[in-house]
């Protein structure tokens, strides 16, 4: 008893110490992105909780004065074409695989699995130079084209959910004359939202946070998503550390409030996912 | 998994095969129809970039280039491995902190996914806390961490003056510290490899080890005996998946580092091949670069599948 009693005040120490060492330097943020300009940013001690300034000045100044709500608004248009692009072309895709018979589909699936394991350094300059030459450098497109034709891992994660639904409601549909787009449509899609959520929050992120695609192939300024438009404030010399930090916060907030709406849905697909890789 | 379907799909396969010919060329054109988006992407975006990109590599293409390119054979490479320092540098970098991180994330995350399979009130509220860091992007989370390792000013070297420590290190302006100051901020991301060793903890059978506490097992022996061989295959996903981030690495790097950090320490590889692409615009050299790094990971990966058969335990009987 006295040994159990001492194993969970030790689990517990552990994952408290963790904790801190997780949300003291995002408490450090928010403090110092709600201090005015002239208060010093760093202090001693550092302040890992917001006590004295509340100053909501310095958001608003990164949103427009730093043009934070420009890149908030061009990341959401993003997130957004790719969402709907992932979700359509994957499921469909998937749709396929699972619940279709066609000659060739094995060999198909082999490389859809193959192109899973494809290096993204080597195909990296041959898209951008096919890109460039179809004179869609400094435009949206390369950012949310690709997202229109599927993503192995994502068709994977449909076609193995798919394969779970009964398929005598494939066979009664068809005796009531549905058409295969109305098996798919009316169907598989409705049954899938489970499936189909993990996706649309694993793009999310991904475009969300994604840095080296809009680096290469953005130029205007006009044009940056948050991620570029944070990189290149740090880079430049002379930029007000709590604006940096505001900046950060706007940057990281969405993020945050969709984990928390989609945990359980987003931890369990990374677990199904890691244990199929 | 679909075993209750399993049976019904045969019938279907036989039905197809047999009775229903006219229906079933109308199914293969409706499913090559669901498979257009797949084919247009793997045409215009994988295969054509992919064998374009090795005729790149043997090319002295630049982004901006008056005459076209032309065709120099392997010169690219040779140039590479016989005259090019900075390519062996980043090659050391990237391979150093591969070596460093890999074991030191597994174990730590392996550490906390312990920690979080108790079964204690609040645990759920750990889980959620300790995976923030893993949803949030590498440029945030290097923007924040920069303003941690300041020297002067930031919290760190405050909390080492704290306990003690009279001249902190200069961290991301130290050439010998600046790749310990990158471990340690990937080290607050490690929740993440923590969620997927949580999620093949949880698979494991409870009544292996039942079984053991019957024939006198005590924890230690649990651990090594069940759970470690029970989570060998995920070890294994985990272990090839660091390998290949740390080959990848770039976000953080670029915000911290900037165009290397002090005295190039922080020159990761991908940094390299995007100075010499798009600084300098040496299209084909950093097309050979790239093909360099995936031979290298191949090979890699290729290792690591010859270690499994002798490491990872599969369970027999799925």
């Amino acid at each position: 008893m006295v040994g159990r009693i001492l194993h969970s005040a030790f689990v517990y120490i552990m994952l408290i110490a963790l904790s801190l060492f997780i949300l003291m330097p995002i408490g450090w943020m928010l403090t110092a992105a709600l201090k005015p300009s002239t208060a010093p940013v760093f202090t001693y001690p550092p302040e890992w909780f917001p006590t004295k300034y509340w100053e909501w000045e310095t958001f608003r100044d990164a949103l427009f004065e730093e043009n934070f709500f420009i890149y908030t608004r061009n990341t959401v248009i993003l997130v957004l074409l790719n969402v709907v692009g992932a979700l359509f072309s994957c499921s469909m895709i998937a749709y396929a695989f699972a619940r279709l018979q066609f000659r060739g589909k094995n060999l198909l699936f082999t490389i859809l699995v193959a192109t899973m394991l494809l290096p993204g350094p080597v195909l990296l300059i041959p898209q951008f130079l096919l890109f460039y030459r179809i004179g869609w450098y400094n435009t949206y497109f390369p950012l949310f084209v690709p997202a229109f034709t599927g993503n192995a891992f994502f068709i994977f994660l449909l076609r193995q959910y798919m394969k779970t639904l009964p398929i005598e409601l494939d066979e009664a549909a068809r005796i009531d004359g549905a058409s295969y787009w109305g098996i798919y449509w009316r169907i598989i899609l409705p049954l899938s939202v489970p499936a189909l959520t993990v996706v649309a929050v694993f793009q999310f992120l991904a475009t969300w946070n994604d840095f080296f695609g809009p680096l290469i192939y953005l130029d205007d300024p006009d044009k940056f998503t948050l991620a570029l438009g944070l990189a290149t404030m740090v880079r430049r010399v002379g930029t007000e550390w709590n604006e940096v930090m505001a900046a950060n916060l706007v940057a990281v907030i969405p993020v945050l409030i969709v984990y928390f709406l989609a945990q359980n849905k987003l931890i369990g697909g990374i677990a199904s996912v890691g244990l199929k890789g | 998994m679909d075993t209750s379907t399993r049976p019904a799909r045969i019938v279907l396969k036989t039905k197809n095969m047999s009775r229903r010919s006219p229906l079933s060329a109308r199914e293969e054109k409706a499913a090559y129809l669901f498979l257009m988006p797949w084919f247009i992407g793997l045409t215009f975006f994988l295969a054509v970039p992919l064998v374009w990109s090795l005729y790149i590599s043997m090319t002295d293409k630049r982004l901006i280039s008056a005459g076209g390119e032309h065709f120099i054979g392997l010169q690219n490479y040779t140039y590479m491995f016989t005259q090019d320092g900075y390519f062996y540098h980043s090659l050391y970098v990237t391979l150093k902190w591969l070596v460093l991180t890999t074991p030191l994330y597994l174990l730590a995350g392996l550490f906390i996914s312990l920690l979080l399979n108790q079964k204690l009130p609040g645990i759920h509220l750990f889980r959620t806390i300790l995976y923030i860091p893993a949803v949030l992007s590498g440029v945030a989370v290097a923007v924040l961490w920069l303003q941690l390792f300041n020297p002067e000013l930031g919290a760190i070297n405050y909390l080492l003056y704290r306990i003690g420590i009279d001249n902190p290190p200069y961290w991301l302006q130290d050439p010998r510290w600046a790749m310990p100051a990158v471990i340690i901020m990937g080290l607050w991301g490690v929740g993440g490899t923590a969620i997927i060793y949580l999620a093949g903890l949880q698979n494991i059978p409870p009544h292996l080890y039942e079984a053991a506490s019957i024939d006198g097992a005590g924890s230690i022996a649990k651990f090594f005996y069940i759970t470690l061989p029970m989570l060998s295959p995920t070890i294994f996903f985990l272990l090839v998946n660091a390998i290949i981030d740390s080959l990848l690495i770039f976000g953080p790097v670029f915000v911290l580092g900037g165009d290397g950090g002090p005295e190039d320490s922080l020159l990761f590889y991908m940094l390299y091949l995007y100075r010499r692409a798009f600084i300098q615009g040496l299209m084909g050299y950093a097309t050979a670069l790239a093909w360099v790094l995936t031979i290298l990971g191949v090979i890699l990966v290729f290792l690591m599948f010859r270690f499994e058969r002798r490491f990872v335990f599969y369970e027999a009987a799925e």
